[in-house]
């Protein structure tokens, strides 16, 4: 958090606005004037008195965070004018859905073996179709994921969805 | 033509344009849709991004807007980076988890005839089921 409403120079946001940076400016705590692109995003895109009624609705500790996620909110709309954010959440619920399917055929898997290991031993006749399966090699084996350091960068190409980019937009743009 | 009004239009108090850039994607029986829009953005804000985009992608565009404000209305703190937070939280776990489980398989492909029973948790809770019936 940075503060610049003194004798300082003014916030992004009033060196903006062109105007003066007083020291009780609702912006200068969290658009320092060495980040003058995170104002002029939230600018473009939410506008400088809706950010303003936003901040006056929220205690002071929350607003920090309330102007991050303005600000991540913006860059994804500017980058993305289309699906913005929700290009993102839309990538990573097809990821944890992938993944959940993996989960369960690795558990299927997991019992399958671990079925085929206790049989000798069970005091019940086997059912007539068991025969020892092939180990299984249809499981890939377990790859690190991409790095997406929270809250940047942004998946914008989504390259594992076989029925197509949903980003078509996304290309970075700025 | 009043009773034609879009949304926007009749949330604004003005006439609605034939060429008016909301129509098509805040219909009047929806009011609730362009409120949330014009509480986070700003009528002038949707209508430049509107603007800027094709006209065959406006409608997701909106789509998006509108989930994004609801997103924001819901939770004035973090908006949809609190949903993106949620999913990289699943992702992480859904990963670990992934991870586990074919460690415990890699480990049994290795020693099939020493693999311990009580290896761990996952197999153990995947096992429970069977050890009953089975184990003597």
């Amino acid at each position: 958090m940075a503060s610049s409403s003194s004798y300082n120079s003014p916030c992004a946001a009033c060196k903006f606005l062109r105007r003066k940076c007083t020291p009780g400016c609702i912006f200068a705590p969290y658009f320092p004037p060495e980040e003058p692109q995170k104002f002029a995003n939230v600018h473009k895109i939410f506008g400088a008195s809706n950010v303003t009624k936003l901040l006056n609705e929220l205690l002071p500790h929350q607003r920090e965070d309330a102007v991050n996620s303005l600000a991540y909110e913006a860059e994804a709309r500017v980058r993305d004018p289309v699906y913005g954010c929700v290009g993102a959440i839309s990538f990573l619920q097809r990821q944890v859905q992938r993944l959940q399917k993996e989960l369960e055929s690795a558990n299927a898997d997991l019992i399958r073996f671990a079925c085929n290991e206790i049989n000798p031993t069970a005091n019940l006749p086997p059912p007539p179709s068991i025969t020892p399966r092939p180990r299984s090699s249809s499981l890939g084996f377990y790859q690190q994921p991409p790095a997406f350091p929270l809250p940047y960068p942004l998946p914008w190409n989504d390259t594992s969805d076989p029925s197509g980019n949903i980003n078509d937009g996304g290309e970075g743009n700025m | 033509m009043i009773s034609g009004r879009c949304a926007a239009c009749k949330y604004l108090r003005r006439r609605c344009p034939s060429d008016c850039i909301f129509s098509l994607y805040f219909p009047p029986n929806d009011p609730q849709r362009f409120a949330c829009v014009h509480r986070i953005y700003g009528a002038s804000n949707v209508a430049k991004m509107l603007q800027q985009i094709p006209p065959p992608l406006r409608a997701e565009a909106a789509e998006t807007l509108y989930f994004e404000a609801r997103c924001r209305i819901e939770d004035p703190v973090y908006g949809c980076v609190g949903v993106i937070s949620q999913l990289y939280e699943q992702l992480q776990s859904a990963e670990s988890e992934l991870a586990k489980t074919q460690a415990e398989i890699a480990v049994l492909n290795c020693n099939p005839q020493e693999a311990p029973i009580e290896a761990n948790s996952n197999f153990n809770t995947l096992l429970a089921p069977f050890h009953s019936n089975f184990l003597v």
